[in-house]
């Protein structure tokens, strides 16, 4: 017994794992990892499960090595709890999931991980934030891993025209936790035969990147608040009217000021300079009932949120970023658009009688919503999808005329409505503030309900008018605001609201006891 | 066109005597038929075989020089059924599919074939999809070969044990007059190795011989009194020649010390899996040398009696390392202890798991487990008694952040729209009884569609709706079947059953050109031109000729509205009986590989190529994610802004993008919102397209200026 683990420290099989993304390349990082195996008279085994199970789905890749004595050893076909040598993530949950499946221990472990995110659906699909917490995976994996190496390795590859197989080899390698060099590595690559020069690229860039020891794991993930430089071109004339509002602005309490530039910014981009005073006046109301005391955080719940009801989105604020040259530019460089290549942009809009009536004056546009007959027949002459070329003189010119009745948005049908429902909603808010602070602050938090377009739009409405409907159960209890951003929250949670009704079933019940 | 091509591998099949394989186990298995001087093979495909289906297409050349016949069998009844070439001809024949799923579907035929029995080598291979990654129900192929009395080979996961499996088969198999099963495991077909080669051998009578002689005997067929005859023979003469063929050509192992307290008899595909617990607990070295007895059934059915008497006898206890349930291994050494009187102990579910997959961490536990009570004096101190508690402290916090990720249907993936319009008719008209069927679409169950109540096997989609007929409800059953199934078994018991019994309910057919979920093999349906398959039978002409009398076929799927407007008319026509919609457009994972190729030689060679690819507006988009809601797109994901004003990510679409269109026409469709943006990039333009993008962004950019030399513009500073 002795004997066969002394033997077993001897001759030492390397176990190394691959937890990818189906369609990730899991499977050329394989065949390179057991081809410079083999170049370095190592004999490896490598195992992968394929099929349908592996599509866009968690799939995992497995290689043991050790060095060709002429036996044959006997290699295991599974990853197993505990026994990993190097386990190397193409993705940051993957790296989590490994851990928390027990592939990674601090004893022996080298954990190599891309901290890029690819979101699963059920990140993706939640009206709110519904993103996995990346700090809590990093903090886990440093924990877990004897040696913990992360980076965007994504990033490195699609940098160098090349794809993660490449960076996350170029890791390995740098890692040092196979005992080969990195020119064996090289000589893998040269031999796929296939987008070599790239590939060595990204191998390159993460082999250095690795070895310097670089943690990209440490680096905050939120950038701080935009919004406190701002450049501002144009005439003299509205330059200097933006100044002495952005210094009327610059005066607010300093946990207001960064939101306020942001939302002052935002207005005046959206109609003009008036409209950024009346933002300014709404906010002073705001202003006037806050204090030190509570940081202000009914001024920076103000400032948010009564920029975006101000900012609502309409055809015209559509057709006005729609048709900016920054836009153009944005796409062709996003779009890698060459000066050899020539650029054809669709949009896909689909008015209905809705957005036509909104965008009329308002007396015309009543008019016509309050004739059903007259209404559906509008309707049914709009309704349905259009394809606009932007890049063509026809789609493009057909949008920045529409863009010109930007002087005129205050007469139209859309911002009466809008204004009226944010009137509402703000005296509402300032109201309650002389009562209770902390509600008040979480009625304006309430606006991040309506959001979208069309049935989007309606719902959003309707979960913003039924997260309200609870103030009338909850007014007077001491935790008012808490069960407020409760309900806002479950509101977040799913499309049809069907968590929001359960909280307010609660609330409900809260109320008899 | 498969997924993945063999072409350069399967020239590995010329090796000759004395050569050394390196490649995969599929590929192992068919230089190992080769070189047993098979006459035919056939198969279907399905992981983690579909592979061996795609080497053995590739390899037809090779299979032509030696004469031998090789198909793509509609199913694996078909494979199966193949096999009765074997019956009355001394020619060696293969076939091979997934199982259990492809038993399930193959039993009548094998129970035939296991009746009369065979005279040539017959071999089926069965590909075991059992545990992590699988993507079927979890069951055994073991009690097939128990009830229809065929041999059961379950070789150690290694090239060389492979190869020998697949020759002791076809030997086993004329010696007994019986069919065998060799069981290869999901990761033992992919598994990496070596071995040594012999040279091919041509059969010694090919198909071709035997068509022009033919020959019969009726007491090889299942007619009485023949069948009364055949079980006899099973238990009187096969089963006893398997028997002695097993025990005389040593086909079970027995590894380390003869003599022991304890010993452990295994499957050989478990081989690896017990002596690497061994290997951790300081009981066998890396070479697999090992201080406890082991006894590797290769041949798991049928059990050699004396065999196991001789291991178990000088044994106090015994533990079988059994993988999946019920455990009939264990039951039948128990019973057979009990029999011969010897009071050896049978240790097995009771120590290892009774369901799930044996994986290298439940082996390790159960073989510590089972030492520690029964041969502690073998162990290490440590193993006997362990410090660390074993427990993944990490895991409950990583447990709620950590999103699951199923499987779901590729970037650019034409079967999503046709979900997404489902979803859309389903808000307009209201919830529907839907019956999904087995290929990718069977995704429509997983977020974010959440379509499809149930699923009752292959092309059994439509079928499994069958009930939801009745003249008192207002509203049809939605049933989906894919191009696979269809073929497979749909067109009869799908869509002939609902024509025969006046079914009134929806059947989508969604065609895809190929049986894409197990590697983009051709089917009948297939726009490909394959050499050596008749392909392009369109699924319409085919469901007209059933009876069908309502058929509506969309030839782009991407056009969500169109499909609505198919299904709505569908659920709402008055005409009676089944209303079909063939849905139809290109796997994008196959058109991918078809034309990424193409795209990129046409650009460098100079030709005009417009490629398509969408984006987000962000400052447009307002982060609700409804557009997700009805996609799940890899490619189409979210962002955070940096932006202190907006709390919710928005949409977001990275360069893996195809520009499948999925996005504008659910935008469309679902009148979402305007932040969608096709780009189209000329590579290549012409001098027209030069000239007008000229014209077009010269006055685009006056009128831009115009406005934005009036008015405020903000940059970051």
């Amino acid at each position: 017994m002795a004997k066969r683990m002394k033997a077993n420290e001897d001759q030492k099989i390397i176990k190394l794992a691959i937890l990818a993304v189906g369609g990730q390349g899991g499977g050329v990082l394989t065949n390179w990892i057991t081809d410079v195996a083999e170049r370095n008279g190592y004999l490896a085994q490598a195992t992968s499960v394929a099929g349908v199970a592996q599509r866009t789905g968690a799939t995992i890749y497995y290689v043991e090595m050790c060095p060709d004595t002429g036996r044959r050893p006997v290699f295991s076909l599974a990853p197993a709890q505990g026994d990993i040598d190097i386990l190397i993530a193409a993705e940051l949950m993957e790296a989590g999931r490994a851990v928390m499946r027990g592939f990674v221990t601090p004893d022996r472990t080298t954990l190599i991980a891309s901290a890029h995110r690819i979101a699963a659906v059920s990140e993706k699909i939640e009206p709110g934030d519904g993103r996995a917490d990346s700090p809590t995976v990093h903090k886990n994996a440093r924990e877990a891993a004897s040696r913990y190496i992360c980076f965007d390795m994504e990033k490195v590859a699609v940098e160098a025209g090349s794809v993660i197989s490449s960076s996350l080899f170029g890791a390995l390698a740098g890692s040092g936790a196979l005992p080969f060099a990195r020119e064996s590595y090289e000589e893998t690559i040269e031999a796929s035969g296939r987008g070599v020069k790239a590939s060595l690229a990204a191998f390159g860039k993460a082999f250095e990147r690795t070895v310097a020891g670089e943690d990209a794991s440490a680096v905050v993930q939120d950038a701080p608040p935009a919004g406190q430089r701002i450049a501002v071109a144009g005439p003299e004339r509205l330059v200097a009217a933006w100044n002495a509002l952005a210094v009327r602005a610059d005066a607010y309490p300093v946990p207001v000021r960064a939101m306020a530039l942001a939302g002052l910014r935002k207005v005046v981009d959206y109609q003009d300079l008036a409209y950024g005073a009346e933002y300014l006046d709404r906010l002073d109301q705001a202003l006037a009932l806050d204090s030190d005391e509570k940081d202000h955080a009914l001024g920076e719940a103000a400032a948010k949120h009564v920029a975006n009801a101000m900012c609502y989105d309409d055809i015209l604020r559509v057709a006005d970023l729609k048709t900016r040259t920054a836009r153009a530019e944005r796409i062709r460089k996003e779009m890698k658009v060459g000066d050899a290549n020539v650029l054809q942009v669709t949009e896909f809009f689909h008015p209905r009688v809705e957005e036509f009536c909104g965008t009329l004056p308002t007396g015309l546009g009543r008019f016509i919503e309050n004739r059903p007959g007259l209404s559906k027949w509008v309707d049914r002459r709009i309704n349905r999808g259009r394809r606009i070329r932007t890049d063509s003189l026809f789609g493009f010119g057909a949008l920045w005329v529409i863009g010109t009745l930007r002087p005129w948005r205050r007469s139209l049908l859309r911002h009466q409505v809008e204004k009226e429902h944010l009137d509402r909603w703000y005296a509402l808010a300032l109201d309650t503030a002389r009562r209770d602070y902390g509600l008040a602050v979480e009625i304006l938090n309430c606006r991040r309900l309506i959001k979208g377009y069309s049935d989007t739009h309606v719902r959003g409405h309707s979960k913003f008018d039924r997260v309200l409907s609870g103030l009338t159960l909850l007014e007077g209890r001491e935790d008012a605001a808490d069960w407020l951003r409760r309900l806002r929250e479950a509101a977040l949670k799913d499309e049809k609201g069907e968590m929001l009704d359960g909280a307010l079933k609660t609330v409900a019940t809260l109320e008899a006891a | 066109m498969a997924e993945r091509s063999f072409v350069k591998e399967v020239q590995k099949l010329r090796l000759g005597a004395g050569e050394t394989f390196h490649g995969e186990g599929i590929l192992a298995i068919t230089k190992a038929l080769l070189q047993c001087g098979v006459g035919y093979v056939g198969g279907y495909q399905g992981a983690p075989i579909s592979h061996l289906m795609d080497v053995l297409a590739d390899a037809q050349d090779i299979l032509g020089e030696l004469g031998v016949h090789f198909e793509a069998s509609a199913s694996e009844a078909t494979a199966t059924a193949m096999l009765a070439a074997s019956v009355h001809y001394p020619i060696r024949g293969a076939c091979t599919f997934k199982s259990s799923v492809g038993l399930n579907v193959a039993s009548d035929a094998l129970a035939n074939l296991a009746s009369g029995g065979v005279t040539g080598g017959a071999l089926i291979i069965v590909g075991e999809d059992y545990g992590e990654g699988s993507s079927i129900m979890q069951e055994r192929s073991h009690p097939f070969a128990m009830k229809s009395q065929v041999w059961l080979l379950d070789p150690r996961p290694n090239l060389p044990s492979i190869v020998k499996a697949v020759e002791d088969g076809f030997e086993l198999s004329e010696a007994s007059n019986t069919p065998v099963m060799l069981m290869v495991r999901i990761r033992s077909c992919h598994v990496t190795g070596s071995f040594e080669t012999k040279e091919n051998k041509r059969p010694g009578m090919t198909v071709a011989d035997a068509l022009e002689n033919p020959r019969r005997d009726t007491n090889r067929i299942v007619l009485p009194p023949a069948s009364f005859l055949h079980e006899k023979e099973k238990v009187e003469k096969r089963m006893p020649a398997a028997v002695d063929f097993i025990r005389s050509r040593r086909i079970n192992e027995f590894f380390g010390p003869d003599r022991g307290k304890a010993g452990i008899i295994l499957q050989g595909g478990m081989y690896n899996s017990v002596i690497r617990a061994l290997q951790r607990i300081g009981l066998a070295d890396v070479y697999g040398e090992t201080d406890v007895p082991l006894y590797v059934l290769n041949a798991v059915y049928p059990l050699i009696d004396d065999e196991v008497i001789d291991f178990c006898a000088d044994k106090d206890s015994i533990l079988i390392v059994e993988e999946g349930q019920p455990n009939y291994l264990e039951q039948a050494i128990a019973s057979l202890m009990h029999k011969k009187g010897l009071d050896t102990r049978i240790l097995g579910k009771d120590i290892l798991p009774m369901a799930g997959e044996y994986t290298g961490q439940v082996m390790l536990d159960g073989i510590s487990a089972y030492l520690r009570a029964n041969a502690p004096e073998l162990l290490a101190a440590q193993v006997l008694a362990p410090n660390a508690s074993g427990e993944n402290t990490l895991a409950a916090d990583l447990a709620k952040v950590v999103p699951g990720r199923p499987p779901g249907f590729c970037t650019g993936c034409p079967e999503r729209p046709i979900f997404a319009a489902t979803k859309l008719i389903e808000k307009e008209l209201g919830p529907h009884h839907i019956s999904s069927d087995i290929g990718c679409h069977l995704f429509s169950i997983m977020p974010p569609f959440e379509l499809g109540a149930t699923t009752m096997g292959y092309g059994l989609g439509p079928a499994s709706a069958s009930a939801f007929n009745s003249p008192d409800a207002k509203r049809r059953s939605i049933s989906f079947v894919g191009d696979g199934g269809f073929w497979h078994n749909g067109l009869t018991s799908s869509i002939g059953n609902a024509v025969f019994n006046q079914n009134d309910g929806v059947i989508v057919v969604v065609d895809n050109f190929y049986s894409a979920a197990t590697g983009g093999q051709d089917v009948l349906s297939s726009r490909a031109d394959n050499p050596t398959k008749s392909t392009q039978h369109p699924i319409t002409d085919a469901v007209k000729g059933m009876g069908v009398k309502w058929v509506r076929h969309i030839d782009r799927t991407y056009d969500v509205t169109k499909v609505r407007a198919a299904l709505r008319e569908a659920l709402t026509t008055e005409e009676k009986g089944p209303k079909v919609i063939v849905a139809s457009s290109e796997c994008m994972l196959n058109r991918q590989r078809r034309e990424k190729p193409q795209t990129a030689k046409a650009i460098s060679g100079g030709e005009r190529v417009v490629k398509p690819r969408f984006g987000v507006d962000e400052d447009v988009c307002t982060g609700d994610h409804a557009c997700m809601r009805l996609s799940g797109c890899p490619s189409l994901s979210v962002k955070k802004l940096d932006d202190p004003l907006r709390d919710d990510p928005v949409a977001s679409i990275d360069h893996t993008c195809v520009g499948c269109g999925n996005c504008g026409e659910v935008a469309d469709a679902a009148v979402l919102c305007p932040s969608f943006y096709r780009a189209d990039v000329v590579h290549n333009p012409g001098s027209w397209d030069r000239f007008a993008d000229r014209l077009r962004r010269r006055v685009t950019g006056f009128l831009q200026t115009r406005r934005e030399k009036r008015r405020l513009t903000f940059g970051e500073a």
